[in-house]
Parts: C-alpha cells; structure tokens; sequence
C-alpha cells in the first residue's frame, strides 16, 4: 500500500490498461467497438460501474462476512449495473439501443468484479475510487481507440463524419467480428513493442 | 451460529437496499424511458402519417384499456381539428410480428396512413414493407372498418413480389386494427372530445 492515490489512478492508463496489459473484458471490447461512439459510451458506463462499486465494496469491506463476499458484491455491481441501464434508456436512448444487451452484460465483466474483489475489498475508500476511475478511464479510452480504428477503416468515418474522400471504399472486413480478433492482436502487438523498449 | 445469522442479515439488509433503491430510480425514469421509446422507435412512423399536424403527437398521448391490454392512441390535430388518431396493431409476419402505426380519420373511418414501427422479416424481402413507401401507400384512403386480405387471397391487398407473407401479416394486423377501433370507437370519440374542449380552453 505504498502507492500513492495518483499513482493508483494513473498505473489504470498504461500499466494495467485493462484490454490490452491485463486482457480482461474481452467480450465488450470485441462486440461494441464498431464505432468510436459506442466505444465511448460502453467505457463510460463501465466506469461509473467501477467507481461506484469500488467505493461500495471498499466502505463495506469491514461488514461483508468474507463467505459471502462474492454474492455481496454481485447484488452491489448489478445494482448499479441496473441503474447505468435505466438512466441510458431514459437520456441516451439511440446509445442504449446499439448496445443493446451489452449493458446488462457489464455485470459479468470480469474487470468490475476483479477490481471489487482484488483491490476494493482490501484499501481504503480513496484508493479504491482512484483504482476505479483510472481502470474505467483506461477501459475508455481502450474502447475507444480500438474503435477509432476500426470506424475508420471499416466505414471511413470518425464519430460519424467522413474522413476520407468520396472515392474511399470501406474496409468493411475491420467492421466484423474477425476484424475486431485482427485489430485487437494488433494493438496487442504494438502495445508490447512499445512497452518493452 | 453468530456468522451464519451475520451472512444472511448482511445479504438481506444489502439486497432489500438495492431493491428500494432499483424500484425508486424505476419509478422516476418511467415516464422519461416511454417517452424515449416511443419517440425512437415509433416516432418516425407516427410523424409520417401524422405528417402536418400542428400539435406533437407524442405528447398528446392517452391510453385506453382494450380488454386487458393498455393500448395508446396518438392525436393530430389539422386544421384546429382532432378528428385524426393514431394507433399501433400486430400482424403475424414472416419473422416474427409486424408492427402497424395506423391512422385514422373518426369521422369517416378512413386510413388516412399506415406505417411499418418494429418488424423481423428478411432483409431486402419483406422488410420492403417498411422501406417502400408505395406498398402502404395503397391503404390510405380505403375504410379501417372493413377485412384485409392480399389479392392472391381474394382480397383487395397488392402484395410485395416475394413478401406473400409478410403482406399477408400487414394484411391480418390491418384487420385487427379494424377490429380494435370497432371496439374502441365511442371512448376515442369521446376522449377526443374532452381533448379538443381542454386545447380550447388553454387557447
């Protein structure tokens, strides 16, 4: 517990960037990342998730008997999970509609209850909050970034604007799911050249 | 014993909060999500049939019990006048059930349009029933009251080369929709009433 409050947000940007360092939540990354909007949306829903469980779990940690600590934070992450969903339908509607069942699906993603069970539930409420929103910034910008590239390449255009000009034919393979495999194991690639210098 | 009581009063005590907490955060987006739902999904085909109208039919909402169903109604008002509402019904389609936003003229029970809202045909095939504007364009006009049935079936209906049945569904959702403002007709009368009464007198 040496680490400071800011390196515990921070090492969530590059050191544990979630898809790419820790390969976690794999399932969202993959299916939501056609457009650098969905990308976003489903980053941030996961990250208002992950703070609001962090802090849960991590005040309750002294309360939750440790045999049913996993059920515990499952009622605490659906919960919330629950009211990301609600609050889409009710002001983010066309968001909501093309992530369909993604949304009630960040209840499994591994990423939110690994935080809840390998760190919330043993620092302090401070820590656990930085831990929550530097994953979930670091999730964000994963998603969006991996759909940048395929939103460009597949249909040419970024947020919705067309980049190039009329003559560009869309890669439409980097739309799919094969090139979303292709695209991943990529920036993978990239990632450990990168990190190994 | 004592963690045993501790386990079940802790999961207890958390599920029964986020249970309260789930149940009030329903309540106060239920109306917002409708509303939601309804301007994106049905929305485009209620604007299109209600096309000119001088009020928002979304918001000038009401519902009607059918049996045991809760069914809504969408008014337009042209001209000053509300004699016009609109209205969804179902028909068994290819894929699954065909969603018809029909309009209505009270006065003469005419279609004044129909409109595909939410369908599971073929891409291409029968899903031309909502991108082809000449296939529902051929309702409007004709009296809601009367059976709908495609031409191959001794009807009165063109269907889409290659949709028979998906024709064939907007056909049967049409007949049900007949059917459903049979029923209703005297309580959407009157309801309009008290809403033209109730716009006259804010005015």
């Amino acid at each position: 517990m040496a680490k400071s409050i800011t390196q515990e947000f921070v090492k969530g940007l590059w050191e544990e960037i979630p898809p790419f360092r820790l390969v976690l939540g794999l399932c969202p990354t993959l299916a939501v990342t056609k457009t650098v909007e969905n990308g976003i949306g489903m980053g941030v829903a996961t990250t208002f998730v992950l703070v609001c469980s962090n802090i849960l779990v991590s005040a309750l940690r002294n309360i939750i008997p440790s045999k049913v600590r996993i059920a515990a934070f499952i009622i605490i992450i659906a919960t919330f999970v629950t009211v990301v969903e609600l609050l889409m339908q009710a002001y983010t509607y066309p968001l909501f509609l093309s992530l369909g069942i993604f949304i009630p699906l960040i209840v499994v993603n591994c990423i939110v209850l690994g935080r809840a069970e390998a760190f919330a539930s043993k620092n302090g409420i401070a820590h656990s909050l930085a831990d929550g929103l530097g994953i979930g910034v670091g999730f964000t910008l994963a998603l969006a970034s991996l759909g940048a590239v395929r939103e460009v390449f597949g249909s040419g255009t970024f947020l919705g604007t067309p980049v190039f000009g009329p003559s560009f034919h869309p890669f439409s393979f980097m739309v799919e799911a094969p090139g979303a495999f292709v695209c991943l194991g990529l920036m993978l690639c990239i990632m450990n050249l990168v990190g190994k210098k | 014993m004592r963690e045993l009581i501790k386990m079940v009063v802790v999961l207890t005590v958390l599920s029964a909060f986020s249970g309260g907490l789930l149940a009030s955060l329903r309540n106060g987006t239920k109306d917002k999500i409708e509303y939601q739902q309804l301007k994106f999904v049905k929305g485009p085909a209620i604007l299109k049939i209600l096309e000119g109208a001088t009020n928002n039919p979304i918001e000038d909402r009401f519902k009607l019990k059918d049996g045991e169903i809760d069914r809504s109604f969408f008014i337009g008002k042209f001209d000053g006048k509300t004699d016009i509402i609109a209205f969804e019904s179902f028909g068994k389609g290819f894929g699954g059930d065909i969603g018809l936003m029909v309009g209505v003229n009270l006065n003469n029970d005419k279609i004044i349009g129909v409109g595909v809202t939410t369908h599971s045909e073929t891409p291409g095939v029968g899903s031309r029933a909502k991108t082809e504007p000449g296939f529902v364009a051929q309702f409007d006009g004709l009296p809601l009251i009367e059976t709908f049935k495609v031409k191959a079936d001794g009807g009165q209906v063109d269907a889409l080369s290659g949709a028979t049945v998906t024709s064939r569904g907007v056909a049967a959702g049409l007949t049900d929709a007949g059917l459903i403002y049979k029923r209703l007709k005297p309580q959407l009368a009157d309801k309009l009433k008290d809403f033209s009464k109730k716009a006259g007198n804010t005015k």
